[in-house]
């Protein structure tokens, strides 16, 4: 114990906790972020090694400039057909977010999670990526999915776990899973989809293919030993794969700190691992996509993974199941720095001359009808609210391919339950 | 035919059922170059190049989960965790992600994955090289259990494994690798050679996984095992001239509950063996199945003969180890109960 006299005489210790710059009460404080100018952060050439690019990790990618022009060596000079086509899916997957959130609110589901602020992140990702490289998302990548064309209806009919639920209620709201789309089924155990992402690229190179993989975890998760272990296997194996860090600055009610942001970057855990390394602004959908287009290159040259940082903000709770009141200050989103990715994609747009106000209003507005109108569809197959749930013999199936004796035996047994319940 | 040891009769398996088809690779710690502590892969690297075989960080998350990766690619992965022991650190991997993709997915997913781990002690290996963790992964939905006891089976086994479209952990009782074990530690041992499960054919077999053996016959009381426990109740039976049916389950998971059934109805008793812990072992869970349906044909109630709960102890290890001491008590309680 610390009053042994046999160390009285030697200086005491502390314990740090970090503490976010700002609780519940305080005014919005961002003066720890370094918003570097736009344009500013080098671009090393894509074969560049790890070990000649190690500032990037500390740097800013940025390629949205505060007046929306795109400049500097990151600039995917993107046709503003293609800016449009992006602008499209951010502003769906915000306005799908906006009504699952409130059918969740109407009781029609349980649970529902929003990506609201950090749809460049997705959405950039999507566009700079082959249609088929294979993606292993977390929850806050709907945007991503929307981009490949998955429809809208279908996630509906997930987030209701209603009759037309593809995956037959199983999975909590959000947990999405199409392989069809090259999306891997979401796990709410955070950080598993990480060595799953380096295993599938580790698989896709011993089979001489040509494309790639993509994970997604929080800042948060970064803690996990699995994305530990998954960067030691990608640097071992040289995966093709590409680890990208949603850095939103919350995990539920744990700022970036917590994590270890405190003390370097999440793009500087590259650096131990002698992975390329890339921080970015994710608020930038430019930067997204050309970064994402960088490490691409990269993986499908045999040249090994990326870890992109993409710097973000949550602009919302958590989940419907969270209160951020509780525990940041009010308006911090307001007061963040890098914006928000539908406003900059539309004033660059607006500066191409290639977009307007009049015409944005009237994208959302349609947006809205075009959502509504799928939900309306969605809805006739049910929701969890009115408990319109695929037939309960489904529970037993897919546990296995062929089901064995214990659980056909279950399943008879919850059958004369049903039956005993009814009379 | 040959004459195999259970690491020779593994290591066929993995060489028949990689020439089939190229999408089965193995991973693990030491397996590649090495071919694995206890020699299992051996020869695979050389014979199936690099991409097919080969040496994994010391990560068991990492391994099963690339392992799920490389299954959700199209891959038959099959992964060597070293030891039991280390399995622990892969349980999120196994348990929240592999056992559970096909469910999750609603079939989009299959995780044809087989886990092979040497297990149990009787090698003097302490506490981190003796554990049987079988009852763990028996209490997860969308798993299979495999414990083989000769290298016949262990082959055959194994190959219908790493053919299952299913995850499979596959514990090798590492104590009968080479020979089997009786259970009289203070014996001199004896070589695979000299048992006729030692006769191995060199081409392709499988053995159906949920298929129990009866690998003695008898009419007094059945006796339910796996692993090297096997030959502890075959020998202690033959050693007391107890008339004793030895049933082997292979698989625990799932377990062949009528070949199990069919016995404890003819002999009225019924007695289950492992060398795992004893609380919530799957001792329990066989008890507890055989009391619910042989409840009326026990003229005793089911005993259970296991490891003590206490960890796995390096020099009392034989004190530790459920042998034909433990088993002939148990023996004598039941018949004349």
């Amino acid at each position: 114990m610390p009053d042994a006299p046999e160390r009285a005489n030697r200086p005491a210790l502390s314990l740090h906790v970090p503490e976010p710059p700002g609780r519940p009460g305080d005014a919005p404080d961002f003066s720890h972020v370094q918003v570097l100018p736009a344009g500013a952060t080098p671009r090393p050439d894509s074969a560049t090694p790890a070990r000649a690019m190690a500032d990037m990790v500390y740097g800013l990618v940025r390629v949205l400039n505060d007046a929306g022009d795109a400049v500097g060596p990151w600039n995917p000079r993107l046709s503003p057909e293609t800016l449009l086509a992006m602008l499209r899916v951010m502003v769906t997957t915000r306005v799908y977010d906006d009504r699952m959130f409130r059918a969740q609110r109407q009781g029609k589901t349980s649970f529902y999670i929003k990506s609201t602020g950090e749809e460049a992140v997705a959405v950039g990702a999507a566009f700079a990526m082959q249609p088929d490289d294979m993606c292993f998302p977390i929850y806050r990548q709907q945007g991503l999915l929307i981009a490949r064309g998955y429809p809208l209806r279908l996630m509906m009919n997930q987030v209701y776990s209603n009759r037309g639920d593809p995956l037959h209620g199983r999975q909590l709201p959000i947990m999405y899973s199409s392989k069809e789309f090259h999306w891997f089924s979401i796990s709410g155990n955070l950080g598993t989809q990480v060595p799953q992402a380096v295993g599938w690229a580790m698989a896709s190179a011993i089979k001489n293919d040509s494309r790639i993989a993509a994970t997604w975890t929080g800042e948060g998760a970064t803690a996990e030993g699995d994305f530990h272990h998954a960067c030691t296997f990608a640097s071992v194996y040289r995966a093709p794969v590409i680890l990208n860090v949603v850095n939103n600055q919350w995990a539920i009610s744990s700022f970036q700190g917590i994590a270890g942001g405190e003390q370097t970057t999440f793009a500087a855990r590259a650096l131990g691992y002698g992975i390329a390394g890339l921080r970015i602004d994710g608020n930038d959908i430019l930067a997204v996509h050309a970064a994402t287009a960088w490490a691409a290159d990269r993986a499908r040259a045999n040249l090994g993974p990326t870890i992109i940082e993409h710097f973000t903000y949550r602009a919302e709770s958590h989940s419907t199941s969270d209160d951020p009141g509780a525990y940041r200050p009010a308006k911090e989103g307001e007061a963040w720095p890098l914006g928000d990715p539908i406003e900059r994609l539309k004033r660059h747009l607006i500066r191409l001359g290639a977009w307007d106000e009049e015409r944005h209003a009237a994208l959302q507005a349609e947006t809205i009808d075009a959502v509504r109108a799928v939900q309306r569809e969605a809805e006739k197959l049910g929701t969890l609210g009115d408990q319109t749930f695929h037939d309960i013999g489904t529970m037993f199936e897919d546990v296995y391919e062929q089901m064995p004796w214990h659980l056909a035996e279950q399943r008879a047994q919850s059958a004369a339950e049903v039956e005993a319940a009814r009379s | 035919m040959s004459t195999m040891n259970m690491i020779e009769a593994l290591n066929s398996a993995h060489q028949i059922v990689m020439e089939r088809d190229d999408n089965v690779v193995t991973l693990g710690e030491d397996v590649g170059y090495f071919g694995g502590v206890f020699r299992v892969t051996a020869g695979l690297q050389k014979r199936f190049g690099k991409h097919r075989a080969f040496d994994t960080p010391i990560a068991e998350s990492g391994i099963v989960g690339a392992c799920v990766g490389m299954a959700a690619y199209g891959l038959r992965p099959v992964a060597e965790i070293q030891f039991a022991d280390y399995i622990y650190p892969a349980i999120d991997q196994i348990v929240s992600e592999a056992a559970r993709l096909r469910y999750r997915s609603s079939g989009d997913w299959p995780m044809p994955i087989t886990i092979r781990s040497p297990y149990g002690g009787g090698i003097f290996g302490g506490q981190t090289h003796s554990q049987s963790p079988e009852a763990l992964f028996a209490h997860v939905a969308g798993l299979k259990t495999v414990i083989p006891s000769t290298p016949y089976d262990a082959k055959g086994l194994l190959i219908a494994a790493i053919e299952d479209n299913d995850p499979v952990v596959f514990f090798e009782p590492k104590r009968i690798y080479n020979g089997p074990f009786e259970g009289f530690y203070d014996r001199p041992a004896s070589p695979w050679s000299k048992h006729p499960a030692s006769d191995v054919p060199e081409g392709y077999y499988a053995i159906p996984l949920g298929k129990a053996a009866v690998v003695r016959p008898g009419e007094a009381v059945t006796v339910l095992a796996y692993g090297t426990m096997v030959h502890v109740a075959r020998a202690t039976a033959e050693h007391l001239g107890v008339d004793a049916e030895v049933i082997d389950l292979r698989t625990i998971v799932p377990v062949d509950i009528e070949t199990i059934e069919e016995s404890v109805k003819k002999t009225g008793r019924c007695l289950v063996l492992h060398e795992a812990t004893r609380t919530a072992g799957f001792g329990a869970e066989l008890a507890a199945l055989v009391q619910e349906r042989c409840f009326y044909h026990l003229e005793a109630p089911v005993e259970r003969v296991t490891g003590w709960d206490t960890p796995y102890p390096h020099s009392l290890e034989w004190a530790y180890f459920p042998g034909p001491v433990r088993l002939g008590l148990a023996f004598k309680k039941i018949l004349e109960a």
